[in-house]
């Protein structure tokens, strides 16, 4: 590649880091003034490009593209002050995951909303009514529009600088950042505050969406992408940090320009293939950042928020009802192949949602006790699904020696991203997590010599004595009851109560002689050892495993299922597997619009329940029980 | 002006206050004395609307304020000194005394309360005049303590919670604390401070409430309570 050509990437890197900025700036104003995590970000930007390409086309002309881009943002910062006002203001009291759950239901219900007003085909906007053309740089062609996409982000950065030095409202934004709850001492709403952050930071969103119409088409698929590139490039720039979003947003822009630039290059014999790894390429620089520098370029360690919620209830043993229950469960699950001896359906469902209460369980074991909030459960998962199918494919492992391997792949990896995901912790941990995750998920996308890339490994199917339904679903269950009780174990061991110790207070815990980052490294290990077995039965329950089943969504699904049945409890995570598990197979049967279904339902739970399903009952019992006291 | 009764608060299933009644009648200065741990703080907080488990009745210039959000009760003139400062260490001096500002206020009865304005307090403070540019979190403990007192009185209170004012700061900066209290009290503004040094509190206070596990042991003038070597000994001195 030439030096030319080599600028050239550079520059239509700075074109692409605008938009990228945008969302990143938005997601990271909202996250530093609320502590909301808005998954929903992405679907913010996405509902303006299709709003943009809407005005655009209906009323044409540069009044259409130019005036749309402005009216887009106003309608999307709406949105987003409606959405504060209607949901995200009834749950500030909830923990804060909780509202990562709303906003994710969030996402589900935009999606379907967008699919049924402007459809399932992409839709590609007209160009930029003025800046059409192109002028020759370096020997080739930029078009104009690129050019000015270039410094519409710096002019955004100072914008935002001179309102958050000059203005009133931009200074209740940092002092809130800080301290929300003596802003709210002082006189201040805080509600006025986090709806106009809210807007604020919709409007950022929804500008990007629109002035990307010019680009690349409206499609469905947005949301997710962008959030998880705005994700990255926040925690890259540090939490909170404007500049530091920019200066993110540049550099990863730069480095997948350049590994499309590259193409494939030759070192002495080796060739690597340098665009293979721009699905990677961000989330190898996040990782590195997070590594070297733990908040983020430009970023502070994270003050410990004054929390609004209520402290949490202990851990405590199962009481008599609880084993009794748990029992009845068990007997009912043992006989469930006799009761559903004439829909053979029930025990497929049977079977997906044991793998998925073993999925939730392990990763309620690092969540729950262990503090450490994962985002990319997803990646012991699939070690575990692939460990066990490569095995029978290249080795034709029997099926017991490949679901052995599967805990033991997961162990290690848990143990080497463990060991790097356990120096953080909040949302950093989050993502570094998260940046394995994807790391694990591209490795096994783009190795297709050894994986089959998006292929997947077909043909792996339980050997005798497990190859019918039945004796399979008696060999999930018998491992699912297993890995839970085994972790339920731990948890009441002596290193179970050091985990909590090192979760609650790392400081004094350390001071009483843990050693509490090798204590959560060992649980990490341990969650992910089990996630494993998951991942093993669910290669062979499918017959196949391919890379989507691992992805971003697969850790979602751990996340609100943990969510879903409330974070404290250790009945929470079985229930809410259950729950999300057969709701899920229920409505993606039953509808098109499956998504905001089961979105709105997340939404009514979140709403109704705001410490789980679980949660919610234990409470309702305390309470009955300390209003029977107060009456006798 | 505020008044206080039966009033109880918990964190969790701890519980922290006890039945607790206190009154600060317009323009006093009341002490609320007790040793680390005695509940000074979490009154404080509590009649802020900071602690989300509270119960009984708080009275304030004339409106019921139990239950009421922080800003609300705020807005009505009541102030809040916290005794970790909680200045905003990323804005600086003039920024900080920004986020406090409210309107001027009149007592219900219609009497104008005093007025704040940047240059007066920095006038009244003259170590945060010589600083207006600098962060907060570059600033000494007392000059911290002096700018978080001044954010306070930004918002032109009838009355204000001042608590511990001379924990860990130099001695001339006690003194500078006692100076601005008995200003203040000249002006108007009416005040409820929590402390444990009984010299200190005997500068500034009419009034004295002494507190230990959470409830209320004596109460009387402070002048009584200088003279009252067994309440100090049983409940102040350490």
């Amino acid at each position: 590649m030439s030096f030319n050509a080599f600028l050239f990437q550079a520059l239509n890197g700075l074109s692409a880091a605008s938009g990228l900025f945008f969302v990143a700036a938005g997601l990271s104003l909202i996250f530093g003034v609320t502590r909301i995590v808005n998954i929903a970000h992405g679907s913010l930007y996405m509902i303006g490009t299709y709003i943009a390409y809407s005005i655009a086309t209906k009323v044409g002309g540069a009044v259409g593209f130019w005036g749309g881009i402005v009216l887009t943002a106003l309608l999307v910062a709406l949105i987003g002050a409606a959405i504060e006002i209607l949901l995200l203001r009834r749950i500030y009291k909830a923990p804060e995951l909780f509202q990562l759950l709303a906003t994710f239901a969030l996402v589900l219900v935009i999606n379907d909303a967008t699919l049924w007003i402007w459809g399932p085909e992409d839709l590609l906007g007209p160009r930029a009514p003025g800046l059409t053309g192109s002028i020759e740089v370096l020997g080739r062609r930029l078009p104009t529009y690129d050019i000015f996409l270039i410094f519409v982000g710096p002019f955004v950065l100072w914008m935002l600088h001179l309102a958050l030095a000059k203005t009133r409202f931009g200074r209740l934004m940092r002092a809130a950042t800080q301290d929300r709850e003596m802003v709210g001492a002082l006189g201040v709403n805080q509600a006025m505050l986090f709806t106009g952050v809210f807007a604020l930071g919709a409007l950022l969103a929804g500008l990007g969406g629109a002035l990307q119409i010019a680009r690349e088409p409206a499609t469905l698929a947005t949301d997710l992408i962008v959030i998880g590139d705005a994700f990255v490039v926040v925690v890259v720039g540090g939490m909170g940090s404007i500049s530091g979003a920019y200066l993110a947003a540049v550099i990863i822009a730069e480095v997948k320009a350049l590994c499309i630039g590259l193409g494939v290059v030759n070192f002495g014999g080796f060739t690597v293939n340098f665009s293979k790894l721009t699905l990677v390429a961000e989330f190898l620089v996040m990782a590195a950042v997070l590594i070297a520098r733990p908040y983020g370029l430009l970023g502070r360690e994270q003050v410990a928020v004054r929390s609004v919620a209520e402290p949490e209830e202990p851990l405590r043993p199962a009481t008599a009802a609880t084993k009794i229950a748990g029992l009845i469960l068990l007997v009912v699950l043992v006989c469930l192949p006799l009761i559903a001896k004439n829909s053979p359906y029930t025990l497929v469902l049977g079977i997906d949602v044991l793998i998925a209460v073993l999925f939730a369980t392990s990763l309620h074991f690092i969540m729950g006790p262990g503090g450490m909030h994962s985002f990319g459960h997803a990646a012991y998962f699939g070690l575990g699904a692939y460990g066990a199918a490569l095995l029978v494919k290249w080795f034709a492992a029997p099926m017991g020696l490949a679901l052995a391997a599967a805990p033991v792949l997961a162990l290690f990896g848990a143990l080497l991203f463990g060991w790097f995901a356990v120096r953080l912790s909040g949302v950093y941990l989050a993502m570094l997590t998260l940046a394995f995750a994807q790391i694990v998920w591209a490795a096994v996308f783009q190795w297709e010599t050894l994986t089959g890339g998006s292929n997947g490994v077909l043909g792996v199917w339980p050997s005798a004595p497990f190859d019918s339904r039945g004796a399979f679903y008696f060999l999930t269950l018998a491992l699912a009851v297993l890995g839970v009780f085994l972790l339920r174990k731990f948890l009441f061991a002596p290193f179970g109560y050091a985990m909590r110790a090192g979760r609650d207070s790392p400081l004094r815990a350390e001071a009483i002689g843990l050693d509490v980052k090798r204590v959560h490294w060992l649980a990490f290990a341990i969650a992910g050892a089990v996630c494993g077995i998951a991942g093993g039965l669910f290669a062979f329950a499918k017959g196949s495993i391919s890379p989507e089943t691992i992805g971003v969504s697969r850790s979602i699904d751990g996340l609100v299922m943990v969510l879903l049945g409330g974070i404290q409890t250790l009945t929470g995570p079985i229930v809410g597997a259950s729950v999300y598990a057969v709701l899920q197979d229920f409505m993606m049967r039953s509808t098109e619009y499956w998504r905001a279904l089961l979105g709105g339902i997340i939404l009514l739970l979140v709403l109704a329940f705001p410490s789980g399903i679980v949660g919610g009952f234990v409470k309702l019992i305390s309470r009955r029980k300390t209003t029977s006291k107060a009456a006798s | 002006m505020l008044s206080v009764e039966n009033f109880g608060a918990s964190y969790g299933a701890a519980q922290i206050l006890y039945d607790l009644s206190l009154q600060v009648g317009r323009g006093e200065v009341v002490a609320l004395m007790g040793r680390n741990g005695a509940g000074k703080t979490t009154t404080m907080k509590a009649i802020m609307g900071l602690m989300a488990q509270s119960t009984g009745k708080i009275r304030f210039d004339g409106h019921d304020i139990s239950g009421k959000q922080p800003y609300e009760i705020a807005r009505l003139g009541l102030g809040f000194t916290p005794e970790d400062r909680r200045i905003f260490s990323d804005l600086t001096v003039l920024e900080n005394l920004d986020i406090g500002r409210q309107p001027p206020r009149k007592f219900s009865d219609g009497v104008p309360a005093p007025v704040w304005t940047e240059e007066k307090l920095l006038a009244l403070f003259p170590n945060l005049g010589e600083m207006p540019n600098r962060p907060g979190g570059r600033m000494s403990g007392g000059e911290q303590q002096m700018l978080t007192v001044a954010r306070t009185l930004m918002g032109n209170p009838l009355l204000m919670l001042l608590d511990e004012p001379s924990e860990g700061v130099a001695p001339l900066i006690v003194e500078l604390m006692a100076n601005t209290i008995l200003e203040l009290k000249k002006a108007g503004v009416s005040i409820l401070l929590s402390e444990q040094n009984v010299h200190f509190a005997e500068l500034v206070s009419d009034r004295a409430y002494v507190l230990e596990k959470g409830q209320i042991q004596w109460n009387g003038t402070m002048a009584e309570l200088a003279e009252n070597i067994d309440i100090q000994r049983a409940y102040l001195t350490v």
